[in-house]
């Protein structure tokens, strides 16, 4: 049952609650550093890392440290500071241990504290805490869900950087060039992933 | 300064320097609560508030801030003046605070708000910094207004629950409808801008504050010579690269 219920968290994270396409978040990142394939891959590896870690972190301190003395109203201001901490511990860390790693994921580190998708998977990772009855969401359960908001990241920045590089070579109207295709784009993208509907809770029926 | 230009500081932000669609910041909350008007409404309001509070501190801290902590600080700030209006619209408008949910708290993280504290208030008196975010924040709540009323109109057929249309097209209230009714806005201004022989607005980044380390980022990571002089640099804060490239981002 808990693998059952994780694979389920983790594949809903992926398609269904796709946190670029479908939860808006993270949208800067999705149409600024989507150009090249390579870039891509590498903002969104460090994006999953960083969402993984400060889930990690984050979710304890909320449930154990703000929840039972009530200041549960700090939230927002606590996350952000912790994020922003973390981002600095974890590129000093890879630095000293990891310098192969922190050659390829470095350079987008400092770029992800004001990410708002990094806030807000933290913040409603704990808000499914309150809200799924349909089983016992635990911090396992959160780490997973993060991990697969970060790879729905990913999967959403690689299709949208191969649909723009089709683009480039293409006859665009004066006035739509630049942003505006490339969000008409987006929505495309953004329907596309739409037909993954419902299709988690008949992949893995779990009541 | 006289009344002329406060009245410019004021005005700039809510057409010429619209910071949704001329400068394209903040396009989360723009695409994701405007599935209608008066969650577009609330929203433009909460953030106008956010920023006008934060400008205000950040313009009057602004000999006391060192300049390489100021990205954390300014941050420190602005969390402060979103928790108070969570808090406020948790207390006088709880249908208000269920709509918008999550994008609430993550005002703190939108780039309208940082970008106007590192590129307005950081360098102007208390007075003009007021304006310029109310102006901003009129801007955005324009914007924000002008796209909830487009979703609404035809994803429901009504306007601030008024019903006008008997059609309905769903798809307009789901997400594609969001990033296609913005990319037609951002397609109309740039047309009347073009038309005034303006630049048109053709990245998200030109007014991002974050945007000298990301393009640096993405340049490192082309030629693939994320050398440790530069990674170092970046490391230092991206304080140092964005008042560097201050030039070249002016907006």
């Amino acid at each position: 049952m808990l693998i059952k219920s994780l694979a389920a968290v983790f594949l809903a994270a992926i398609l269904t609650e796709n946190y670029v396409l479908s939860k808006f978040l993270g949208i800067c990142p999705f149409l600024g550093v989507s150009k090249k394939l390579n870039t891509a891959v590498g903002m969104s590896v460090a994006v999953t890392f960083v969402m993984v870690i400060s889930t990690a972190v984050t979710f304890p301190i909320y449930t154990y440290l703000l929840v039972p003395h009530d200041l549960g109203y700090l939230q927002t201001i606590v996350f952000i500071l912790i994020i922003a901490g973390l981002v600095q511990l974890v590129e000093v860390v890879l630095k000293r241990y990891i310098p192969s790693l922190y050659k390829s994921l470095g350079v987008y580190l400092p770029l992800i504290t004001t990410n708002c998708a990094i806030l807000g998977v933290t913040m409603l990772v704990l808000q499914k805490v309150d809200s799924t009855t349909l089983y016992n969401y635990t911090y396992i359960h959160a780490i997973v869900n993060s991990l697969g908001a970060g790879i729905g990241f990913l999967v959403a920045m690689v299709m949208f950087a191969g649909v723009r590089q089709k683009m480039e070579n293409c006859d665009i109207p004066k006035s739509l060039k630049g942003l505006p295709i490339t969000l008409v784009a987006a929505s495309l993208t953004a329907l596309s992933f739409l037909g993954f509907s419902g299709f988690v809770d008949k992949l893995i029926p779990l009541s | 300064m006289n009344k002329k230009s406060y009245f410019h500081e004021f005005t700039k932000g809510i057409i010429k320097e619209n910071p949704v669609l001329c400068l394209v910041l903040g396009t989360c909350p723009t695409l994701a609560v405007t599935t209608s008007a008066s969650n577009a409404i609330g929203m433009g309001i909460a953030a106008t508030l956010v920023l006008v509070c934060s400008n205000a501190v950040i313009s009057m801290l602004r000999k006391v801030i060192p300049d390489k902590v100021r990205i954390p600080a300014y941050i420190t700030i602005i969390a402060g003046f979103v928790t108070i209006v969570q808090m406020l619209v948790k207390a006088f408008s709880p249908s208000i605070n269920d709509a918008l949910g999550i994008y609430l708290p993550l005002i703190v993280v939108n780039c309208i708000i940082l970008g106007r504290a590192e590129m307005y208030a950081s360098k102007n008196k208390v007075i003009p910094s007021i304006l310029d975010g109310l102006g901003m924040g009129i801007g955005f709540t324009a914007a924000l207004l002008c796209m909830g009323i487009i979703r609404e109109l035809f994803g429901c057929g009504t306007i601030f629950g008024i019903s006008i249309m008997p059609v309905k097209i769903l798809i307009f209230i789901l997400p594609p409808g969001g990033f296609f009714v913005f990319g037609m806005l951002i397609a109309l201004a740039n047309k009347l801008n073009s038309k005034k022989g303006k630049k048109a607005a053709d990245s998200p980044c030109s007014g991002c504050p974050m945007k000298s380390s990301c393009s640096k980022s993405e340049s490192n990571a082309a030629t693939d010579c994320a050398t440790n002089g530069t990674s170092d640099k970046l490391n230092a804060g991206t304080a140092d690269n964005e008042s560097k490239s201050k030039g070249a981002i002016k907006c």
